[in-house]
């Protein structure tokens, strides 16, 4: 009788859930209390599904970012007070840092939400770079405008402030108004198809917000007024923002039918080609329309007739 | 009862052979501090002459304009915040934006209402970013610091509408170019001054980036002010 209460009373060691689960194929183990054993993680890695949270066994810093997470506690607040969307900030300049570069540079593989978001989702990084990129639209524009019309005696230069109104409607809409339509259609999905990633909608937000960084640069670049100059950053840009945002949403879709799978990615892919395409040809205007302006406005065709063509 | 009786003979048993004669007179003053109404008179300003009222907050103003033209790391801005410096500074700028093209129907440059939201909106959208990030500044400091730090630009737009008077392009252009890029430094560098105590530490290029994008667009304003013809 002692040796049984003595059984019972004595801390037993279990195994650890791997082996329990070790026959289920595809199951993900996720162990919240050994954050700090790394060895873990690779077999974890190797045993689960490809898509999980711990590829990250090349990037020393996310460890940091996982133990600050599961370390400290996740208060929910009621959303009609401040606290509740102070969650949303919770971000370091380092983590900012790291999370628009890895933006900039997409590997196949690495999947933006669970490689740099974590679970942590924040609202400051796409909504400033949104609100960068509208003012270096419209900034750029204009410049490139004046550089375009240079010399031309019939033009005068006026700051267009109203492309400004214009720009921030484009962008905020497009921002978090297909994030939110996209959302909507995964969860629809979600329901019909079990699939084995699923995004929340602050993440998809982070994602569509970060992708759009790449443009800060080649909007700059847009000022020189030269079309190779300009068709290479656009095209560049596009690859590597529109593979940030395959990449992403790839693992999401590929589980499910494959006609609908290949219709939302092109639909991503589509809506950001006509917000580049739309962008340059809105506020940047090329040398042909200088052309047709400065011939409009002369009255008379010159030797060639005008170039009704808009780059 | 008769307990408590004992125990207080016992405990005065040694003191039973001193003797009170007769009474002693107690000396000395007693002095209850009444509220003095001098001290009220001090802090109520009802019957001063306006004059003194309107002095006294055109003094503090202009002290803080100087605590913005040396920035230094004092709390005088911050402790006693008030928001006519900023309205000051925001309607003095933009009624002087306002004078170029006047008689074109489309003269493109901002309205008044647009630059009047956009200090204001932009104020508060830096504000909101600043406490959500986790900084320990009130809301109303942070505004009247903001907007006191408009400052610089506002005197660069007086510069650059005087040096427009010579000529739009050339070497005008490069004056007002480099009066503009100065200020708006200066005016990001006050307002960081000014800040920076209160933001976590390891978030601050967060915070400053807001400032910096902010007066670079009143900069980016001021500098392509192009009169009427």
């Amino acid at each position: 009788m002692a040796a049984n209460s003595d059984f019972l009373l004595q801390f037993q060691e279990f195994d650890s859930s791997e082996s329990h689960l070790g026959g289920i194929g595809d199951a993900t183990t996720i162990s919240i209390e050994d954050t700090a054993a790394g060895s873990h993680n690779p077999q974890k890695q190797r045993r689960s599904a490809p898509v999980t949270s711990f590829e990250e066994d090349n990037d020393p810093l996310a460890n940091d970012d996982k133990t600050e997470l599961l370390s400290g506690q996740k208060k929910s607040a009621p959303f009609w007070t401040f606290e509740y969307y102070q969650r949303f900030f919770d971000v370091e300049t380092h983590q900012v840092r790291r999370r628009i570069l890895g933006s900039l540079l997409p590997w196949p593989g690495k999947n933006f939400v669970h490689l740099y978001i974590h679970n942590n989702p924040d609202l400051y990084g796409p909504f400033w770079i949104c609100a960068t990129l509208v003012f270096v639209i419209a900034i750029c524009g204009n410049i490139s405008d004046f550089l375009v019309f240079l010399g031309e005696p019939q033009y005068k230069y006026v700051p267009e402030f109203r492309k400004v109104t214009i720009a921030a409607t484009a962008i905020y809409s497009y921002a978090w108004l297909v994030p939110l339509a996209l959302w909507g259609l995964l969860v629809w999905r979600n329901s019909k198809v079990m699939n084995v990633v699923s995004y929340s909608f602050l993440e998809i937000v982070c994602v569509y917000g970060y992708s759009l960084a790449v443009y800060i640069p080649a909007v700059v670049l847009w000022i020189i007024p030269y079309e190779a100059v300009r068709w290479l950053s656009i095209v560049v840009a596009l690859c590597l923002s529109g593979s940030v945002l395959v990449l992403t949403f790839w693992p999401a879709v590929r589980d499910d039918q494959p006609r609908v799978a290949i219709a939302i990615m092109t639909a991503v892919v589509a809506l950001h080609v006509l917000l580049a395409f739309g962008c340059k040809a809105y506020f940047f205007s090329t040398l042909e329309v200088k052309h047709t302006a400065v011939d409009a406005v002369a009255g008379h065709g010159t030797k060639s007739p005008p170039t009704t063509k808009i780059q | 009862m008769a307990e408590v009786e004992e125990t207080g003979k016992l405990m005065f048993a040694d003191l039973s052979d001193v003797s009170i004669s007769g009474d002693i007179p107690v000396q000395g003053e007693i002095n209850v501090p009444v509220g003095t109404p001098s001290q009220d008179k001090e802090y109520s300003t009802l019957d001063e002459p306006v004059k003194d009222t309107i002095l006294r907050d055109l003094k503090a103003v202009g002290k803080k304009f100087v605590h913005v033209m040396y920035p230094k790391k004092s709390s005088a801005l911050l402790r006693d915040w008030d928001l006519w410096g900023p309205l000051l500074l925001c309607v003095t700028l933009a009624l002087m934006l306002q004078g170029g093209s006047v008689d074109r129907k489309d003269d493109g440059g901002p309205q008044f209402a647009e630059v009047f939201v956009i200090i204001w909106f932009g104020s508060v959208i830096i504000t909101l970013n600043s406490k959500l990030l986790g900084g320990t500044i009130s809301f109303f400091q942070s505004l009247c610091v903001l907007g006191y730090c408009i400052m610089p630009l506002t005197v660069a737009m007086v510069v650059c509408r005087l040096v427009l008077l010579g000529g739009s392009w050339g070497f005008s252009f490069i004056v007002r170019l480099i009066v503009v890029t100065a200020s708006f430094s200066w005016s990001t560098f006050a307002s960081t001054a000014f800040l920076a105590d209160s933001q976590p530490p390891n978030r601050k290029a967060l915070v400053v980036y807001p400032v910096f994008l902010f007066y670079f667009v009143i900069g980016w304003m001021i500098l392509t002010f192009s009169p009427s013809a």
